[in-house]
């Protein structure tokens, strides 16, 4: 059998979505809707594809091609990550097509549709490439292509003015971000002539190069990539942007965005870590993430809102894992963060259209549609944690991952927070089902939307109880 | 058998969830899972201290995590005690008006839990069935305060300070012998593995993380707020069988693999428990409503409870274990009549009411015995197991020096039961006796069907209370192994044996066997010292 080297697979999206932007400028009279059933399927066969493809060379002996882009285990699986993610806002993105049509501007019924399909395959093809990247300049290329296509994204439904100051936040602060990741570049590679992160960390290891003025690079790059994952103190875009974006962009900045950022934290800090001082700056960045993020989730009213700061309480909780280096904890708790965060966000999405995005609009959800609470039952208890759902067998490898290095000032302040998140996320349980709403209507969901609901909350409650197929696909 | 209890309630939960009769199937399946676990009581071989019945799916090799169930002596009547309430709940329950089938099927699922929990043999699905259950007891069932935040909260930071506990006992063995697996745990804790150090952390982990599910001293203020707001079935299961969850995650994990860690916070305990029986008795005596009454001395009586698990001794330890049977079932008793008052008078303030024997001659019997049974009255199980705490407490398990702190605390906790004399004397004349007032003169008896479950009950306090042997002989072997590895610890073993002849009351209780056990563990722990 011909293997499939791994480049291929980012090629195939690419040119996927370029045909799927033809399409929709030539072909003008086609229902758009199957232009996003085109792309889910062929981002299926890709994800097929990708269980099949060869092995790269060890990347601390490749050149060449090889010396910026790897194909280990570890950016093999978060291809298959950012492939599932895009599926799922694609499906989103059906349920969302009528808000499209109602705030985009156009004298066709269905006009942006197409656009909104393909702008976010440009992005996983951007994240497929961001989590494979090991040198510098190659990162820094990946993630503007992911940046670039959030850009449009995010103030996609421009006639609503949330939307559009969602994208000029994001826009002015996404590039004040960037700004600061070539600078720190700059000053990592003036310190140590390399940008490979392999033979930067033999440069590093050698006892004449310059580690302060690398150091100050780190912390520029540590500043860029804290604006991606959304840590405090670089966090005060996302409440803002993620309200005002378009629910499936939202969903795909929350999940794709911050997985992708973490597998380069990791990758970047790898070289770095040895270093006390990296510690400890993750240490207080971690725990100002945790306590922000869940305090000042708890007076939320607005769903996604409330979704925004949930999503900087999580990545609080990683920022635990990448203290203590555990690239298995992180990796499973992006898994059960990706499953739960979706479930609710397609829920979000459903309901929205319906109602609206305060948490009161989910009064009596258990009474319109038990399907559609029961799959927001479980999104919740699994992002607060409760056994039995992946968000608890997340939290637990953290967790495990913190008492065995004894971080204390983690572990006590992680434990308050879980406290405080019991209280946010089960006061949308609570409104599902012991408040008696307004609004009665019955909730319709469409059969593709049932299937990736049905499919999410299955997998949240498998992988919460059966967790080792995860463990194993890092192993191998 | 032992999966057949477990998952019975479970697929009838989940068949009721999908549209089957409520009341019939859940009547059915509770009668079921009762006969199945008096087969696994009567079955039992209590001969041996392992765990009978065993079956294991495995889940992560990489871990060593699996789905481990199986029944010793102790678990085996906490499995019993599990099924008991839930057929008196179930029962109790009557029609309800609103969503009768979510009702039911909660309810099922909390015993499915529970009774899971309780036979769990893998660490890591004994954690995660106790929040994940104690959160449907207070949520799924019909408990308006939930609303009140502070019950769940206290119960997420109570088990994500379990789970750090556990955690630490798990990395506190060295790796070959990393298990989930509690046999295993168990072993390599006998053979000294865990370190002081780690024993203490891990122990007092464990103290606050199970307190708080307990309702321990400080931490008791959730508890009598849910029982109170919950419908009677749900209170008689919360305060029945759910809280004992803690209880006996402490006896299966605290005692057989962290004695250092019991002596280092002993006198803590001592203190807390003390709050427990002292404090929390006052506040009940001050209790203006039944069902707020109830609540508060069930939190009450966990503090013997706790004087039993802190002696550290086989006496009060098993003593504990018959208290917390005899305890889940009187306070189910007392919840379920209080929950028929309710029904019928619409309020259960101690002002309101009065006289009720008058026209309900058959409730106030089964109340009276239940009160009798909470006061611990001798022929009831209470009786039996608060005895065999108070002598195991007075003759704890600990070196001489400690003797003191337990005798006075002996003393003291012996006043508790003129506490629950005052308080539940009080409520019963409150609400039976005295004049009745006019709108009560119609008020109808139980009627004859509700009459079988309060029957079942008070057979079983009887039983237990009369032939506390039973159960004794199905406890003693699981502590003798664990208490007897922690012999060396007891250094006032000559005086012991003298003592233990001439407390009169304490052999009554207890099979010869069982002295002759203590007798010589206690010379063998003389031996170990006179060794070193």
């Amino acid at each position: 059998m011909t293997s499939i080297t791994a480049p291929l697979l980012e090629i195939a999206v690419l040119v996927l979505g370029m045909m799927i932007l033809m399409i929709e400028a030539f072909a003008g009279k086609i229902d758009k809707r199957v232009l996003a059933y085109a792309a889910i399927t062929s981002l299926a066969i890709v994800l097929l594809a990708s269980f099949f493809v060869a092995p790269s060379p060890s990347p601390s002996l490749a050149t060449d091609f090889w010396s910026f882009y790897t194909a280990d285990r570890l950016a093999i699986f978060f291809k298959q990550f950012a492939l599932l993610t895009t599926i799922f806002v694609l499906i989103m993105v059906i349920d969302y097509a009528p808000v499209v049509r109602s705030s985009f501007p156009g004298d066709t019924s269905q006009a942006g549709l197409g656009e909104f399909v393909a702008l976010p395959l440009f992005a996983c093809a951007g994240l497929m490439y961001l989590v494979s990247a090991i040198d510098f300049v190659f990162i820094f290329v990946a993630l503007e292509l992911v940046t670039v296509s959030f850009y449009v994204l995010v103030s996609f439904t421009r006639r609503n003015p949330t939307t559009l100051e969602a994208g000029t936040k994001y826009l002015v602060l996404s590039a004040l971000s960037t700004a600061f990741l070539v600078y720190g570049i700059a000053w990592i590679f003036g310190a140590t002539g390399q940008t490979n992160l392999y033979r930067l960390t033999a440069a590093l290891a050698n006892p004449d190069s310059d580690s302060g003025a690398a150091l100050l690079g780190m912390v520029f790059v540590l500043v860029a990539l804290g604006f991606k994952i959304a840590a405090v103190p670089f966090q005060i875009w996302v409440p803002d942007v993620y309200q005002g974006a378009p629910t499936p962009v939202t969903a795909y900045l929350s999940v794709g965005s911050k997985a992708a950022g973490f597998v380069v934290l990791i990758r970047v800090l790898q070289p770095f870590m040895n270093l006390p001082q990296t510690q400890r700056l993750i240490f207080v960045i971690a725990l100002l993430t945790l306590i922000y993020g869940n305090l000042a989730a708890l007076p939320q009213t607005n769903l996604k809102r409330l979704l925004a700061y949930s999503s900087i309480a999580h990545t609080g909780y990683l920022l635990i894992g990448v203290v203590c280096f555990d690239v298995r904890a992180i990796t499973f708790y992006l898994v059960a963060y990706l499953l739960m965060t979706l479930l609710s966000f397609t829920v979000l999405t459903i309901v929205a259209q319906q109602t609206g995005e305060e948490i009161s609009d989910f009064d009596g959800l258990a009474k319109r549609s038990p399907f559609l609470a029961f799959a927001m039952l479980i999104g919740m208890v699994s992002l607060a944690g409760v056994p039995f759902t992946a968000g608890f067998l997340g939290k637990f490898y953290i967790f495990y991952a913190a008492v065995l290095q004894r971080q204390i000032a983690l572990i006590v302040v992680g434990v308050i927070t879980v406290g405080c998140g019991f209280y946010y996320y089960l006061k949308v349980v609570r409104a599902m089902y012991w408040q008696s709403g307004v609004n009665t209507d019955k909730i319709s969901v469409n059969g593709l939307s049932r299937i990736a609901i049905s499919a999410l909350i299955i997998a949240t409650i498998w992988f919460g109880i059966y967790p080792q197929p995860i463990l194993d696909a890092l192993k191998k | 058998m032992v999966l057949f209890t477990i998952f019975c309630p479970i697929v009838a939960a989940v068949l009721i969830m999908l549209g089957a009769p409520a009341r019939k199937t859940a009547l059915a399946t509770s009668v079921l899972t009762f006969l199945a676990a008096l087969f696994l009581f009567v079955s039992l071989d209590h001969d041996h201290a392992d765990f009978q019945h065993v079956s294991s799916f495995s889940i992560s090799p990489e871990w060593r995590l699996s789905f481990t169930t199986g029944v010793d002596g102790l678990s085996v009547i906490m499995v019993l005690l599990a099924s008991i309430v839930t057929l008196a709940a179930v029962w109790f329950a009557g029609t309800i008006e609103r969503h009768e089938n979510a009702f039911y099927a909660c309810l099922l699922f909390i015993s499915g839990g529970a009774i899971g929990a309780f036979a769990s043999i893998d660490l890591f699905f004994f954690y995660a069935l106790i929040p994940t259950f104690l959160l449907i007891g207070i949520w799924g069932s019909g408990n308006r305060v939930a609303a009140a935040w502070k019950i769940t909260i206290y119960l997420a930071i109570g088990s994500f300070i379990l789970l750090l506990g556990l955690i630490l006992l798990y990395q506190s063995f060295p790796l070959a012998s990393r298990s989930f697996d509690i046999r295993v745990l168990q072993t390599a804790a006998g053979m000294g593995q865990i370190s002081p150090d780690a024993q203490r952390h891990v122990y007092l982990l464990l103290l606050v993380g199970f307190g708080i599910l307990i309702s321990l001293f400080p931490f008791h203020t959730w508890a009598p707020e849910a029982y109170a707001a919950a419908p009677a079935p749900a209170a008689m299961l919360h305060a029945g069988v759910l809280k004992k969850f803690g209880l006996y995650g402490l006896l299966r994990l605290a005692i057989p693999m962290l004695p250092e860690g019991a002596r280092h916070w002993a006198t803590l305990l001592i203190v807390l428990l003390l709050g427990n029986i002292i404090y929390v008795g006052l506040v009940t005596i001050a209790q203006r409503r039944l069902d707020w009454m109830l609540g508060y001395s069930s939190v009450m009586h966990m503090g013997y409870i706790f004087l039993g698990i802190a002696s550290f001794g086989v006496l009060g330890v098993t003593g504990a274990v018959v208290l917390m049977f005899a305890h889940g079932v009187s306070i189910a008793l007392l919840f379920g009549i209080a929950g028929e008052l309710r029904r019928r008078t619409a309020t259960l303030a101690f002002d309101e009411l009065g006289g009720l024997a008058r026209v309900m001659p058959f409730a106030g019997l089964a109340f009276g015995l239940g009160v009798f049974a909470a006061i611990g009255l001798p022929g009831f199980a209470n009786f039996a197991g608060e005895i065999m705490i108070f002598f195991g407490a007075f003759r704890n398990g600990w070196e001489i020096g400690r003797f003191h702190i337990f005798q006075i605390a002996t003393v003291l906790a012996l006043w508790g039961v003129v506490l629950s004399t005052v308080y539940m004397l009080r409520a019963y004349r409150k609400t039976f006796m005295g004049n009745i007032r006019e709108q009560w003169q119609k008020l109808p008896d139980l009627r004859p069907a509700l009459r079988v479950p309060v029957l079942l009950l008070v057979a079983a306090l009887l039983c237990c209370g009369f032939f506390p042997q039973i159960f004794v002989r199905m406890v003693a072997p699981t502590f003798r192994t664990s208490l007897s590895a922690n012999a060396g610890m007891q250094s006032c073993s000559h005086g012991a044996v003298r003592r233990q002849q001439t407390i009169g009351l304490g052999q009554e209780d207890i099979p010869p066997t069982f002295i002759k056990a203590t007798a010589s563990r206690q010379t063998r722990g003389h031996n170990d010292l006179a060794t070193k």
